[in-house]
């Protein structure tokens, strides 16, 4: 505590808890924007990984209300955000966004595994076999018909996703900027920051995730997807990293009485988190790196490299959550002093249950591709209904896999 | 597909089975709600009180005020604020000029000692000091309030009479109308885990009475009273006298206005 602080505003009301909420609400927005680019705008490079970032955007996003929920001080309460909403409020929103978007993810998740659900149905017995012939939903047979409802289907489902994700994840951006009480928060493009930067983080988990692992898996990195996912990815980081400096550039330009304020939070309060990890380390080297790569033809090299580049974008991505929901806060609205924040490392909004829930939807994606592995789809890849001229054949070998059922563990090498 | 009628039929019994377990769920969570207790002090002031004639509004006088912090104290023994962690319905801030441009603001905890033993903050230490005052601060009551605003289950609401209340039973502790009040007014009670503010002491006030930190006050620092009588104190001060609002900026219309409100006082 520096300065006068209000005394109301000695403890800090949000906690790390909700710097994990947007951190993970991001994920799915990005992930779901790359799953979109395939099936929608029909970007072939990024096939690998259609499947595979919707299972990623669905195991975050049935892990995003858990956060909120365990901050709030009467969770047993908070269904009334479905039941009694108020309107005027940005929050009573949340439930009914997440609500859609989430049926519309397993929606979509359900039609683009349909064939392999049914694949998996006929040749599984035993429990998995029945939880197979469950996801069935008793339609255990896939008509010509069927083929092509499904495919209008997911593109259909995919088209809508994006302005769900963007409504989603810039509805977040939305309830920061607009307390107009905060200077940190208050502004319009609030909504348009949180929107690229979930996309950017996405983007980010998704080359991390894919690359760790199809290592684990022992299965060869499809190197074209990474490259073009490293293009993507750069191309989002620069949008972002420019509407970014935009707005702090007007603050700063226009000064206001609040600048004063703002300037020496990012200056003094948090310049290792907001310059050193979100601006430079998460930003720049990696907008360089991915440039300078994305200049070059080579590309077996360059996967590593852009590896690294994504894992230092996650840091810089949580940091500018860290800096927005924390940092906001710390201003006192005084605005003659500051609050400081360390979280505990127990309790229930501490750093150990805070790392559970940024640990559990990898957990549920583990779950959820041992029943329907993306990257070995005997339905869908040997049967492949239309197979795209000249598309490259993946590369791995699935001899064995209708053998064995799809019953894949992570012990196999 | 076609629906076929008994399909449809079924459907429709599944939708208001559906709709009643929500309903049922709602009734669950939230208590039931009580008929208006009868005052227990068999004042019937509270039974005659009606909401809609009135339209309640605050005067501090910043001159007046002594920085003896008895409001506070009032209020903590009133309202049963907690002691621990800090949190204010109402507080005392002190301001201390010292001529070379800075401003130093000290309020510990939220000036219910007092500042007659208080010692001077460090910055003004050994300084000239060239003005000094102290201002009270308390729940703005906006007219336009963004705690209404922003509660995303609609349990802090303005009651016809001008008090902007919450609802104990309702609210979920997100503490969104925290972040959005410009004036720190809110907190959340740390056994409850619902939000709290003042109320210019509703339950008072619905009885005819005072709110307990006007009570309190020595020197008729704090003013309360009814904008629809012309013939009121605050009536005559917001009709006679200069007076301003915190951060009107913000465009919340509070119903707390200040006299010699001094243009560092945020």
């Amino acid at each position: 505590m520096d300065g006068y602080v209000f005394p109301n505003e000695v403890e800090i009301q949000w906690s790390l808890l909700i710097v994990l909420y947007p951190f993970i609400t991001g994920l799915v927005a990005g992930a779901f924007v790359v799953s979109s680019l395939y099936h929608v705008f029909n970007i072939k490079s990024l096939k690998p990984v259609a499947s595979f970032s919707l299972l990623m955007a669905l195991s975050f996003m049935l892990v995003a209300p858990l956060p909120l929920l365990a901050h709030l001080g009467r969770p047993e309460r908070g269904i009334l955000i479905f039941l009694t909403p108020n309107f005027t409020s940005a929050m009573s929103g949340f439930g009914y966004i997440w609500m859609f978007y989430l049926i519309l993810l397993l929606t979509e998740t359900w039609l683009v595994f349909r064939p392999d659900i049914i694949h998996y149905a006929r040749t599984t017995g035993g429990f998995k076999g029945l939880v197979y012939r469950t996801l069935t939903l008793g339609m255990a047979e896939m008509s010509e018909e069927d083929h092509q409802f499904r495919e209008k289907a997911i593109k259909v489902l995919a088209a809508v996703g994006i302005p769900a994700a963007a409504l989603l994840h810039g509805y977040v951006g939305f309830l920061f900027g607009a307390i107009k009480a905060n200077p940190w928060w208050s502004t319009p493009l609030m909504p348009v920051i949180f929107l690229l930067s979930a996309i950017v983080s996405g983007i980010a988990l998704l080359i991390v995730m894919y690359v760790v692992v199809m290592k684990l898996l022992g299965r060869p990195v499809d190197h074209d997807c990474i490259s073009s996912l490293g293009k993507w990815l750069l191309a989002f980081l620069v949008i972002d990293l420019v509407i970014e400096g935009l707005e702090i550039l007007s603050m700063a330009y226009e000064s206001e009485d609040s600048w004063e304020v703002v300037s020496e939070l990012i200056v003094q309060r948090i310049p290792v988190s907001y310059f050193g990890i979100q601006l430079l380390l998460g930003s720049l080297i990696p907008m360089v790196i991915l440039g300078a790569l994305a200049a070059q033809a080579r590309r077996e090299g360059a996967s590593p490299v852009i590896f690294a580049a994504a894992l230092l974008v996650l840091v810089g991505v949580f940091a500018m959550r860290w800096n927005v929901v924390i940092g906001g806060q710390m201003i006192s609205k005084s605005m003659r002093g500051f609050t400081s924040y360390t979280p505990p490392l127990g309790g229930r909004e501490g750093v150990l249950a805070a790392s559970v829930l940024l640990m559990l939807p990898f957990y549920i994606f583990s779950v959820i591709v041992s029943f329907v592995p993306p990257w070995e789809r005997p339905a869908v890849d040997e049967g492949e209904r239309s197979p795209e001229p000249g598309e490259a054949v993946p590369a791995w070998e699935g001899a064995d896999s209708g053998a064995r059922g799809g019953a894949w563990d992570w012990e196999r090498r | 597909m076609p629906i076929s009628r008994r399909r449809f039929v079924k459907l429709g019994a599944h939708a208001a089975f559906g709709g009643l377990l929500v309903y049922t769920l709602r009734g669950i969570v939230l208590p039931q709600s009580t008929p208006r207790a009868a005052d227990a002090e068999g004042n019937s002031a509270y039974d005659q009180y009606r909401p809609g004639d009135h339209d309640w509004a605050f005067v501090i006088d910043t001159m007046k005020c002594i920085g003896c912090g008895r409001c506070a104290r009032a209020c903590k023994q009133e309202n049963n604020v907690p002691w621990e962690p800090q949190c204010n319905r109402t507080w005392v801030e002190r301001y201390s000029f010292t001529g070379d441009g800075e401003v130093t603001v000290d309020s510990p905890a939220g000036g219910i000692n007092g500042f007659a033993d208080e010692p001077l903050p460090e910055e003004v230490r050994g300084k000239k000091i060239t003005k000094s005052f102290f201002v009270p601060k308390l729940c703005n009551q906006c007219d336009n309030s963004p705690c209404v605003q922003v509660c995303p289950v609609g349990a802090t609401y303005k009651t016809a009479d001008g008090i902007v209340l919450i609802n104990r039973d309702k609210c979920i502790g997100c503490r969104y109308c925290i972040q959005a009040c410009p004036y720190g007014g809110r907190y959340l009670l740390p056994d409850e885990g619902v939000a709290d503010k003042c109320t210019w002491c509703y339950h008072r006030i619905t009885r005819g009475r005072l709110p307990a930190c006007v009570e309190a006050c020595p020197v008729g620092a704090r003013k309360f009273g009814d904008l629809r009588d012309p013939e009121s104190a605050v009536s005559k001060i917001l009709a006679e006298r200069n007076v301003s609002v915190l951060k009107p900026q913000m465009g919340t219309k509070p119903q707390a206005f200040y006299l010699e409100l001094d243009g560092e006082v945020v």
